[in-house]
C-alpha cells in the first residue's frame, strides 16, 4: 500500500509539471464540449429551396407561400424551366426544388387530386430524408386548409372523418438536439482523454528506459500498476465533473437522474479505458505507436457507440460488434440516468457488462504486462 | 578474500531465435569483489547481466545471485540487488530529492530512513544547493553520480553497473571509481561492465567475453601475465574480435576454445 502511494505521488508531480500536458487535460476538453455540442447537430435548417410554377394560380401561390412561411427554408427564386433548375442543382445552388404543373388548381378542385414534383439533392442522404420531411409536412398542411375551403362549399354533407396523430415527446420534449448531444460527447471526452494518458504514459517510461530500472526492483506487477492508474482515474472523474458542469451551466441539460449513480458507473467504466490503455501500451514500444492504435480504437468505438447514428440502424453484424463497445454503454447509461431519470435496477444490465468488461480488460493487461522477458 | 560466493553462474545461455546471445557462461563472483565484465560491443554482456538481475529468463544453465535462483526467485534477487543501466533512468522531471524519495519508498525503506539516507547522499555528493533542481538539468557526470548512488540506496548485496562511465570526463570516472571502491569496501558486490580498459585495472578480477562466451576470467595482473602484454588494453585487442555483422549466429572459429 506504500509503495503504492509513492507511485501514484510521483505520477502526479510528473502530470502536473508537464506544462504541455496539463492544457490538453483540462482547456482542451472544455472547448470541445462546447464546440461540438453546438456544431454536431442533426436539425437541418437554412434549406435553399426553388420552385418551378408553372401554374400561376391562387392555389399554387399559396403553396409557395406556405415554404416561405417556414424558417426551414430560403426560399430563393422560381426558375423558368427545368434545365435552369437542374443546372442551379448542379452548381450546389438549390437544395430543393419544387415542380407545380399546368392545372394544378384545376385538377385540385375538379379531380380533388393532383401532383407535384419534388426533386431534392441527396448527396447528403440524411440531410435529404430530413427535407423531404419538412417539405411533406408543409404540403400535409397545405392539403388540409384545401379541404376545409372545399367543404366550406358544401356544408351538408357532412365533415369527412380525418384521423391526425399529435406526437408528445418525452424525455425530450423540445427535441432540443443538444440536450441529447451534450452528454454523449461528454462521454466521448472523458473516454478519449483518459485512453490516450493511460496508452502513452507506460510507453513513455519504456521509451526513457526508465520502466527497465523499475523492473529490476521488487516491486510488484499490480502495485505499479494501480499506481499507474489511478491517477487517470482521478482524471477521468475530474473530467467528468468538469463536463457535468459545463452540461448544466451552458446547455442546461436536464439532470432527471441520480448524479451519485453517474459516478458510479463511471468510475467502472473508466477502469475499462484504463485497462484498454495499459493493454495497448504493453503491447507498443514508443508512444507514436500507442497513440495509433488507440486513435483506431477510438474513431471504431465513437463511430459505433449510437452517439452520432443510432444502433438500431445498424445492419445485424455490426450491432453485435456494438456489443463490444464500451462507449456503447456509457453513451446509454448517460442518457438514460440524465434526459429519463433511470435508476439503479435499470441500468443494471450495462453496469454488469461493464463490470465484466473492466475485469477482463485489467485481468489482460496485468496479465501481459512483464517484468521478465 | 572472503570465500562465500554471491553469484555462481553454470552453463548459462540465452538464445533469440538461432541467434546464441550467451553461450554456456559460467562464473563465480565472491562478496566483495569488485568484477569487471568486459567485451566487445555485441558480445553478449548486457543480454548476460539482464538474466542474473531477473528482468530476462536464461535459455538454459544455471544461476544464482545473492543465494536466490534466477528462474524460480527473481523477486528475491531484486530485493538484494542494485542496478544501474546504460541509460540514465532517473526522472528527469523529478529533483533530485524527490527521486531519491521515489526510489527509496518502491524499495520498501521506511520514511525516516528515507529522509536520512537522503540527507546521507546529498551532502555527500555535495548536491545541497540543487538539491530541489530537476534531475535533468544536471550535467550527466552529476546524473551518473547520483543514479549509482540511488542504486545503493536500500543497501543491497551486489550492484551490477552496465556502462556507468559511458561520455563522462575523466574526471568524473575518477570520483565514480572512488566511489564504487568506497561501496566495496563497505562490502557491497560490485559487476561491472565497462569499454575503458584502465577501469578493468581497477577491478580485483575480470572476464572477458567473444561472441556470447566468456573467453578469459582472472585478476588483471595474471591476465597480463598469461598473454604476454603489459596493458589489459592489449589483452583485450588480443581477445576480442569485432563481431562480423555478416556471421550473426556466432559460429566463429573460436566456438570451442575454452
Amino acid at each position: 500500500m506504500k509503495t503504492i502511494g509513492y507511485i501514484i505521488q510521483k505520477e502526479f508531480k510528473q502530470i502536473f509539471r508537464n506544462k504541455g500536458m496539463l492544457p490538453i487535460i483540462f482547456i482542451l476538453p472544455i472547448l470541445q464540449l462546447v464546440i461540438l455540442s453546438n456544431a454536431a447537430t442533426y436539425e437541418v435548417k437554412n434549406i435553399k429551396f426553388a420552385y418551378i410554377d408553372y401554374d400561376h394560380t391562387s392555389s399554387s401561390r399559396a403553396l409557395i407561400e406556405k415554404f416561405n412561411a417556414s424558417t426551414y427554408f430560403d426560399v430563393l427564386t422560381d426558375f423558368p424551366s427545368q434545365e435552369k433548375a437542374s443546372s442551379a442543382m448542379l452548381a450546389g445552388e438549390v437544395d430543393v426544388v419544387m415542380e407545380i404543373p399546368n392545372h394544378f388548381e384545376l385538377n385540385l378542385l375538379k379531380e380533388k387530386t393532383t401532383n407535384l414534383s419534388i426533386t431534392i439533392n441527396a448527396i447528403d442522404g440524411a440531410a435529404a430524408g430530413v427535407e423531404s420531411g419538412y417539405v411533406n409536412q408543409i404540403v400535409q398542411s397545405f392539403n388540409k386548409d384545401v379541404k376545409i375551403n372545399l367543404m366550406d362549399k358544401s356544408k351538408k354533407i357532412g365533415r369527412p372523418v380525418t384521423i391526425e396523430s399529435i406526437p408528445s415527446f418525452w424525455y425530450n420534449t423540445t427535441l432540443d438536439y443538444k440536450t441529447f448531444m451534450v452528454p454523449g460527447i461528454l462521454v466521448l471526452l472523458v473516454t478519449m482523454i483518459t485512453l490516450f494518458l493511460s496508452g502513452m504514459n507506460i510507453v513513455r517510461e519504456k521509451e526513457i528506459g526508465t520502466l527497465e530500472q523499475i523492473n529490476v526492483t521488487p516491486i510488484r506487477k499490480s502495485q505499479f500498476i494501480i499506481g499507474k492508474l489511478f491517477p487517470f482515474w482521478v482524471i477521468g472523474m475530474g473530467l467528468l465533473t468538469i463536463g457535468l458542469i459545463l452540461a448544466k451551466v451552458i446547455f442546461n441539460v436536464p439532470m432527471l437522474g441520480s448524479i451519485i449513480l453517474l459516478y458510479a458507473y463511471t468510475s467502472i467504466y473508466i477502469l475499462v479505458i484504463l485497462g484498454m490503455g495499459l493493454l495497448i501500451s504493453n503491447f507498443t514500444d514508443t508512444q507514436q505507436q500507442a497513440m495509433f492504435i488507440a486513435w483506431f480504437f477510438v474513431v471504431i468505438f465513437i463511430l459505433m457507440s449510437g452517439l452520432f447514428t443510432p444502433i438500431e440502424s445498424m445492419p445485424k453484424w455490426a450491432q453485435i460488434v456494438t456489443e463490444f463497445n464500451p462507449i456503447k454503454y456509457f453513451v446509454e447509461i448517460v442518457r438514460m440516468v440524465m434526459l429519463k431519470g433511470s435508476g439503479f435496477m435499470d441500468i443494471l444490465p450495462q453496469l454488469w457488462k461493464t463490470l465484466l468488461y473492466a475485469i477482463i480488460m485489467n485481468g489482460l493487461a496485468v496479465w501481459s504486462y512483464k517484468k521478465v522477458n | 578474500m572472503k570465500e562465500e560466493n554471491v553469484i555462481e553462474v553454470n552453463q548459462l545461455t540465452k538464445t533469440f531465435g538461432d541467434f546464441t546471445a550467451v553461450n554456456t557462461i559460467s562464473f563465480e563472483v565472491k562478496k566483495g569483489e569488485i568484477f569487471g565484465f568486459l567485451g566487445a560491443n555485441g558480445a553478449g554482456k548486457t543480454t548476460a547481466m539482464k538474466m542474473l538481475i531477473g528482468i530476462s529468463k536464461p535459455s538454459s544453465g544455471q544461476a544464482t545471485v545473492a543465494g536466490f535462483d534466477v528462474y524460480s526467485q527473481p523477486e528475491n534477487i531484486k530485493k538484494n540487488i542494485g542496478y544501474m543501466s546504460q541509460k540514465f533512468a532517473l526522472y528527469d522531471d523529478l529533483t533530485v530529492k524527490e527521486n531519491i524519495t521515489f526510489f527509496g519508498g518502491i524499495y520498501g525503506l521506511s520514511k525516516k530512513k528515507i529522509k536520512e539516507k537522503r540527507e546521507e547522499l546529498i551532502s555527500e555528493l555535495g548536491l545541497e544547493n540543487i538539491s530541489n533542481k530537476l534531475v535533468g538539468s544536471l550535467p550527466l557526470g552529476w546524473k551518473q553520480k547520483l543514479s549509482f548512488s540511488v542504486s545503493l540506496l536500500h543497501e543491497p548485496k551486489i550492484v551490477f553497473l552496465d556502462e556507468p562511465t559511458g561520455g563522462v570526463d575523466p574526471i568524473t570516472r575518477r570520483q565514480f571509481w572512488e566511489m564504487i571502491y568506497k561501496a566495496a569496501d563497505q562490502g557491497t558486490t560490485i559487476f561491472v561492465t565497462t569499454h575503458y580498459m584502465d577501469e578493468a585495472e581497477y577491478c580485483d578480477r575480470v572476464s572477458i567475453m567473444v561472441e556470447g562466451k566468456i573467453e578469459a576470467l582472472d585478476t588483471p595482473k595474471k591476465l597480463k601475465e598469461q598473454f604476454k602484454v603489459d596493458s589489459m588494453n592489449d589483452v583485450f585487442l588480443k581477445l576480442a574480435r569485432i563481431p562480423s555483422p555478416t556471421l550473426p549466429k556466432g559460429k566463429g572459429k573460436n566456438t570451442d576454445c575454452n
